[in-house]
């Protein structure tokens, strides 16, 4: 491609590709924890994501007026990637799994299987079991696990279409903890690397682009600010700075100070 | 009238209704909704042929935000 993106900077060589399905974006969001429907969409929006979560649950049957989310996203809008959020089983986030895939249009799934109720972490085991299972099933998987390289490489192996680790606990805002651990991902998996969870803020986002991962996902970064559509914007432009600077190589790191200007041609 | 279990909730329903009389009953749209009927999902195109008895447990979800 020879385009030139809206921002004026070269198109990106290798746009993000998952299951055979291209993303301008490297921004993927979760529509959770907004004030309200309007404020979810604004930040959407504002965000630029093309993809975002989605979660299943009951229909509140004692409601007076039940409102379901597709009353006020476009699935032609936004690509609607339903969670397996809240799952602490194999079984129960297959079950999620496949509501999900009725409710929606696709067969894609952010697949969580969840381990400890005070971290949020995975459980690894569970979800290797429950990717083998939906992948079997023709589903799209995109797994949230943690930033160990062996879980990655067994989930790539089992067929997820994407791998996504964590920067840190869900909804902690801690920012990325450990890029030696995300890079060693990145630099050993085909698939691409999507870093989901623990984004705080636009430096967070920037500084785990700039590990060179193909996307991030994030929600309570934008719902909890003070002003979610602003972040949205802030985290958007963060993912594109991030991205494009991975993308030109930084300058080496020295501990020594290098003029930017001529030595030469100083007066006397 | 047959005693059903619907979200974790006994309820009665009509004799002989089916899944989509069902949504109709409670005023859901049957395209935003999934029913989940004794852990089988019904898919969309059959919940007009699927008929409710006594004892069954329904489980009626939809999209919310979720991260």
């Amino acid at each position: 491609m020879s385009t030139v993106m809206r921002s004026g900077m070269a198109a990106d060589p290798n746009p993000l590709t998952i299951g055979g399905r291209t993303f301008e974006s490297r921004l993927i969001v979760g529509t959770g924890k907004y004030r309200d429907a309007e404020q979810t969409v604004a930040a959407l929006r504002a965000s630029g994501a093309e993809m975002v979560t989605v979660a299943v649950r009951r229909v509140d049957l004692d409601a007076s007026r039940e409102e379901s989310l597709l009353h006020h996203l476009d699935p032609k809008e936004f690509f609607l990637l339903p969670n397996t959020a809240g799952c602490y089983t194999e079984e129960d986030a297959v079950r999620y799994a496949r509501l999900g895939r009725e409710a929606g249009l696709s067969d894609w799934v952010k697949l969580e299987v969840i381990g400890d109720q005070e971290t949020l972490l995975p459980d690894t085991e569970a979800l290797l079991a429950a990717t083998r299972t939906l992948v079997a099933e023709g589903f799209t998987v995109l797994p949230y696990t943690n930033d160990d390289l062996i879980t990655a490489l067994k989930l790539q192996e089992a067929g997820a279409a994407a791998v996504m680790p964590l920067a840190s606990p869900i909804g902690s805002g801690l920012g990325l903890l450990n890029p030696v651990n995300i890079r060693l991902l990145k630099s050993r998996l085909d698939v691409p690397v999507i870093v989901d969870a623990g984004v705080g803020t636009a430096s967070d986002a920037c500084a785990t682009m700039e590990q060179g991962v193909d996307g991030i996902l994030m929600n309570t970064a934008l719902a909890a600010a003070d002003h979610p559509v602003l972040m949205a914007h802030a985290m958007r432009q963060a993912v594109e700075a991030g991205r494009a600077a991975w993308l030109a190589g930084r300058m080496p790191k020295r501990e020594w100070g290098v003029p930017s200007s001529p030595t030469t041609g100083m007066l006397d | 009238m047959l005693r059903v279990e619907i979200n974790g909730k006994g309820r009665e329903v009509g004799d002989g209704r089916t899944v989509a009389g069902l949504l109709e009953d409670m005023e859901l749209d049957g395209r935003l909704v999934v029913v989940e009927l004794n852990g089988q999902i019904i898919r969309r195109t059959e919940i007009a042929d699927v008929t409710l008895r006594d004892g069954d447990r329904i489980e009626i979800v939809h999209f919310v935000g979720g991260g």
